[in-house]
């Protein structure tokens, strides 16, 4: 399989098109266009299992799509959407550091992502290296939202980028059991709304979305 | 001798028809915009109108201007023109294609451009410098991500000429690409900017604080101005094209070809031309503008997306 | 060839004893101009066939006679030279002279400058080399203290001077390691060094050449050395010792280190070189002094030519010998551009600073009208910096991003990585160069007077103007002739890459060959011709109203009043506001920045000021590392104990892309 034959070419646009929904999660301020983000993501997601459903002829991956297509794209942004109408005025979402330097590291992350994953899986199809490539990508950009972000909900973005691309990266692989996948995906989800919680737990408590307000109640303050 | 002298025909057609084309092209998208505003929107041929009338206005100079605003006009506009004539509309192999280099591409757009600085800096007034200094600006991001994505397309086809990418495009087995989906991305977005284009600037703001490109014509009027005017134009008309030429190669008349392929190439040109006008109709309908200090952001993020398909590029060649 | 050389060098060392006697300075400048043009001659000669052998003179160190010898690269360099001393030499001619123990010292440093620079070109023994380094160097540190007996421009002298000694005992070390066998260049090129050996002569090029390039971070000396010296000597420093600095990396890294030295030996230099260029090329939009700017923009310059010099290592180590040809052409070609645009933009800038009265560009403005001539060179070198086709300097940058567009040829991931990185940072310093020579024509050129001075000024004449269209005359005709004078200097590519290298030209044609890509400069420039004069008769045939002249239209503002002749100076955009946009979106990168925005109380009637202050990253990061290393360290073990949960969570994540990195590391080697 290579390129210029429709299988690898969809599942490569789809996971390329993932990787730049992570990028838009790291730079964008706006927390609408942040949920609007995280449900495309989803939705791209639910598309690449689908369609490696189709190729790998693995029906059990249809099942993830869906879990996917109905956790990710619908029910998280729905939530996330009516917590912020109620709980939070629409504010920005401001990153800690530069979006310009969280987008280099970003991009530094993907070129170190590359390197790492080419040489370690010689002999796998090409297919999956690439897939594996951009899932690491994915996974090392949530971690970094994770770092730059200061407001909750751009934590639970960087989880959910952080999850998208672990499941990217098993529905890529051919053969693996639906269990894990479906026990991933569940375990995200509480997780998830762990997360939820955690931030309506903060703004009442704190009347902030804030975790550098957690700071001072680390026992010994600053 | 008779690929030489198709060569020599197309060449030709092609400049005659950008050159018809660029005002027309300008008042589509002018008319588009309009129409999704609820507005009945300006003739197609109003910008036509308006340079001929402005043609036959008596040009004021400033007293502090010097040869530099009677000259910078045609010098920027023969840069444009000669970059437009490299890139090919509906035939390719046509006769410059040889010379139908993207970095020398980019070297004419940074001439026009630098001409239009200085006519912007000549006259002595704030606005003007206020211009030139953020047309500068703005170019120091987009001319890497240009270059990048040169890089991207010199992977896939060999080389950085044009022609010859173009017709690597349409006839080799490319597929789709994630680095081409990046690399057009990153494009657009220095298309936006090279134009002046919102977010980046407003082509249709009388407002001096917030403009760039026109305020640097603050002072140009009657025929300077028409060349301006039309020098814009073109330029607009030239980055339609490239992008047509890179991401729609389909249809265009390979080298050597007849008339009757031409006519064709034509027709799909004309239909390109015509998607992407409508596309930059709805975008920036769509859109706010955006501050002038955000611009380097923008434009930083379409150099990183240009990095990023290098580094796929990268990736996919490896594993070929 | 050997005579020629030989009373060149006699010529020049006999000036300098008129020249300590401060007699007929004006004669004495007029001689040093005939040796550069000899030596042209020499250089001009050896490219056209008539090398000359390594050759021993009667005088020399006790061990072994000097060697003298005039290949390619030597001739090519010796050109180079030629073409920025005539002009500067020309230039000092035609300069007031200044008080009587100035000149004397000037008089006596100015020919020995040139005297070490050409030694350094046509030694061919490590001994002569060095000799010749420290010459040039000391020479060039007592034109710049003739001119400041005291104050800042002295401590800038005594800065120089250390940067100078720190670059001449690195190459002498390097020249230990290269050499066990004897300080001839044949007897090094037999045992080539190998190993950690090669290692230690790479780092000590990088530093001791690479420091008197201005190589980041060792560049913080040049935009402070370069413009302290007079015009002259400005020129041929920025335009000419850089390059004999450059002579003398690629003498010892590529020629006499022999071929076998691995790929990432260019790696380093790729990355360094990027670095500078970048660093120069903001700093040059951001400068208050012309002449700074000019010298900051030569470090850019500098930067782009290591680039290329490390892309041909690379290349050459990755058995790549056409796309190496590339890279070093488009070095070779770079650094003859340079040596023209930038000599001219520097006497133009001295021009400008002798006619008009100051190189604070705040002072100056609308002198196109008073100084015709001047403004038509500056405007040609200027376009030249900025890399416009069909000027000279768009020739060999495109050569340049060719070869680093072609970098995915190396079949290594990291490289062509690299290669991509550098080719946006090249990028963006090109476009920043031409911003910087935007401002500068802007400013200095262009819009109204700014003061009184800059209104009364004079246009060059005489010696001045020959002094400037020498060097105006070689960028034009450099622009339409690359291509035959790279094949001149095919020779020079040929000493560094093996006898079956070849320039990348065609004819008249830059060519390269199997990827099909081409620049032919005198088709661009005629076909541009014929566009401009097409247009203007087409757009002249339909409006034929001749222009009226008129008050700035200004966007509506009232036209000045009659006491201000020239208008308010304060409604032009000034220097610091020009770079404005730049400092605020890139500066932090090269410049420690600090902005205070001091606004006038309530019911005051003082305006607001924003005062900014920049410091060069290169001071704070290398000049004072001791200190802070020591402070940060004692900071650090508190820090540690008192960090936020973010901060942790990086400190881990940090260390799991370290980890990864090392994977990377290992599984490849």
């Amino acid at each position: 399989m290579g390129f210029g034959q429709l299988p690898y070419d969809v599942a490569h646009v789809l996971g390329g098109a993932m990787l730049l929904v992570s990028f838009v999660l790291l730079y964008q301020r706006r927390t609408a266009a942040l949920v609007n983000a995280l449900a495309l993501q989803g939705v791209l997601l639910a598309a690449a299992a689908v369609w490696q459903g189709y190729v790998q002829g693995a029906p059990q991956l249809y099942a993830t799509g869906l879990i996917a297509l109905a956790a990710k794209g619908i029910a998280i942004p729905l939530f996330l959407r009516r917590m912020m109408q109620s709980r939070m005025p629409d504010r920005a979402v401001e990153p800690a550091q530069s979006i310009g330097l969280s987008m280099l590291g970003g991009v530094l992350l993907v070129a170190l992502a590359i390197l790492v994953v080419l040489p370690a899986t010689t002999g796998a199809r090409a297919l999956a290296r690439e897939d594996l490539a951009m899932a690491l990508s994915i996974v090392l950009l949530g971690l970094l939202t994770m770092i730059t972000r200061r407001s909750a909900l751009g934590q639970v973005a960087g989880l959910m980028t952080l999850e998208n691309g672990l499941v990217l990266g098993a529905v890529g692989v051919a053969g693996m059991p639906l269990v894990i996948e479906l026990s991933t995906a569940g375990l995200v989800l509480v997780v998830i709304v762990i997360a939820g919680f955690f931030a309506r737990l903060l703004r009442e408590r704190f009347d902030s979305l804030d975790t550098d307000m957690l700071h001072t109640h680390r026992g010994e303050g600053r | 001798m008779l690929v030489a002298f198709g060569s020599l025909i197309t060449q030709i057609l092609h400049v005659a028809l950008i050159l018809a084309a660029a005002p027309v092209i300008v008042g589509v998208v002018r008319w588009l915009k309009a129409r999704l505003m609820g507005r009945r929107g300006p003739h197609l041929l109003q910008p036509w109108r308006d340079l001929l009338k402005l043609l036959r206005k008596r040009p004021v100079l400033a007293e502090s201007a010097s040869l530099v605003s009677s000259v910078a006009p045609y010098l920027a506009f023969g840069a444009t023109a000669l970059a437009a004539a490299l890139i090919p509309s509906f035939a390719q192999g046509m006769l410059l294609a040889p010379m139908a280099d993207l970095v020398l591409i980019g070297g004419l757009l940074a001439l026009a451009r630098v001409a239009l600085a200085l006519n912007g800096h000549d006259a002595g007034t704030p606005f003007g410098g206020m211009g030139a200094a953020r047309e500068m600006t703005f170019a120091v991001f987009a001319e890497p991500a240009l270059l990048v994505c040169v890089m991207v397309f010199a992977v896939l086809a060999g080389g950085s000429n044009i022609d010859a990418i173009g017709a690597a495009l349409r006839e080799g087995a490319m597929g789709m690409r994630v680095s081409l989906l990046f690399a057009g991305l990153a494009l657009v977005g220095v298309m936006l900017a090279e134009n002046a284009r919102i977010p980046v600037d407003n082509p249709a703001t009388h407002l001096e604080l917030t403009m760039v490109h026109e305020a640097m014509l603050l002072e140009a009027s009657g025929r300077h101005l028409a060349v301006w005017e039309m020098q814009a134009a073109l330029k607009l008309t030239l980055w339609f094209a490239l992008l047509a030429a890179i991401f729609l190669p389909f249809g265009t008349a390979p080298a050597g070809s007849g008339p009757l392929a031409w006519a064709i190439g034509l027709g799909l040109w004309v239909v390109k031309m015509a998607l992407l006008a409508f596309g930059l109709a709805f975008f920036e309908s769509a859109v706010a503008k955006m501050r002038v200090f955000r611009v380097p952001d923008f434009l930083g993020a379409a150099l990183l997306l240009a990095l990023l398909a290098a580094a796929l590029i990268f990736v996919s060649t490896g594993l070929a | 060839m050997l005579t020629l050389l030989g009373l060149c060098f006699l010529a020049l060392l006999g000036l300098a004893v008129w020249g300590g006697s401060g007699r007929m300075p004006r004669a004495m400048f007029l001689g040093c101009a005939a040796c550069m043009a000899g030596l042209g001659l020499a250089g001009g000669l050896a490219l056209a066939g008539g090398e000359l052998p390594p050759t021993p003179l009667p005088i020399g160190p006790p061990w072994a006679p000097s060697l003298i010898a005039l290949d390619a690269l030597s001739a090519w360099f010796l050109l180079i030279l030629a073409l920025v001393g005539l002009p500067a030499s020309l230039f000092a001619a035609a300069s007031p002279p200044p008080p009587a123990p100035v000149a004397r010292a000037e008089g006596a440093a100015f020919p020995l400058f040139l005297a070490g620079m050409a030694a350094v070109i046509v030694a061919a023994d490590g001994f002569s080399l060095l000799l010749g380094f420290e010459a040039m160097s000391l020479a060039s540190w007592g034109l710049i203290a003739a001119r400041h007996p005291r104050g800042p421009g002295r401590r800038t002298a005594r800065l120089y001077l250390g940067f100078a000694i720190f670059s001449g005992l690195c190459l002498i070390a390097g020249f230990a390691l290269l050499a066990p066998a004897g300080l001839g260049f044949a007897a090094i090129r037999t045992a080539p060094p190998e190993g950690w050996r090669a290692g230690m002569v790479l780092v000590l090029v990088l530093l001791g050449a690479g420091s008197k390039i201005g190589l980041a971070p060792f560049h913080v000396w040049l935009p402070l050395a370069h413009p302290a010296a007079a015009t002259p000597a400005s020129a041929l420093m920025s335009g000419a010792m850089v390059k004999v600095a450059l002579y003398v990396m690629l003498r010892m890294l590529m020629d006499l280190s022999g071929p076998a030295q691995p790929l990432w030996w260019g790696l380093p230099l790729v990355a360094v070189g990027a670095a500078t260029a970048l660093i120069g090329a903001l700093r040059a939009n951001l400068e208050q002094d012309i002449k700074a700017a000019l010298a900051c923009s030569t470090l850019e310059n500098m930067g782009l030519m290591v680039v290329g010099l490390g892309l041909a290592l690379v290349f050459r180590g990755a058995d790549l010998r056409p796309l190496a040809a590339l890279a070093l052409g488009a070095v070779l070609l770079h650094a003859l551009n340079h040596a023209g645009f930038k000599s001219l933009l520097f006497l133009c800038a001295g021009a400008v600073a002798s006619l008009a009265g100051s190189r604070d560009p705040d002072r100056l403005g609308g002198l196109i009208h008073r100084m015709p001539w001047v403004a038509g060179c500056a405007m040609l070198g200027a376009a030249s910096a900025a890399a416009l086709p069909p000027f000279s300097g768009f020739a060999s940058e495109w050569l340049l991003l060719q070869s680093l567009i072609q970098g995915w040829r190396v079949a290594e991931m990291s490289v062509q990585l690299l290669a991509a990185a550098t080719l946006a940072v090249a990028g963006m310093a090109i476009g920043l160069a031409a911003a910087a020579m935007v401002r500068f024509l802007g400013l200095v050129f262009l819009g109204r007077p700014r003061t009184p001075m800059a209104a009364g000024a004079r246009d060059a004449t005489g010696l001045m103007r020959a002094a400037l269209l020498i060097p105006a005359a070689a960028s034009a005709l450099l622009a339409v002739l690359a291509a035959p004078m790279l094949a001149l200097g095919g020779g020079a590519i040929r000493v560094l890459l093996g006898a079956n290298a070849h320039a990348p030209v065609t004819g008249f044609d830059l060519v390269l060959g199997e990827v099909g890509a081409r620049y032919a400069p005198w088709a661009v420039a005629g076909l541009l011709a014929l566009a401009v004069v097409l247009i203007a008769f087409a757009v002249r045939r339909r409006s034929k109203l001749e222009p009226t002249r008129g008050p700035a239209w200004d966007g509506g503002f009232m036209p000045p009043p009659a006491h201000l002749p020239f208008g308010d100076p304060l409604s032009q955009v000034s220097a610091a506001g020009l770079g404005q946009p730049i400092r605020r979106s890139l500066g932090a990168i090269a410049l420690g920045i600090v902005e205070r925005h001091e606004v006038a109380p309530p019911g005051s009637a003082l305006p607001a000021a924003l005062r900014v202050e920049a410091e060069d990253r290169g001071f704070t990061h290398v000049l004072q590392p001791l200190t802070r290393l020591r402070r940060t360290l004692s900071r650090e073990a508190e820090l540690l104990r008192n960090l936020t949960l973010r901060v942790y969570l990086s400190i881990s994540f940090g260390t799991l892309v370290v980890l990864l990195a090392l994977v990377a590391l290992l599984e490849r080697g």
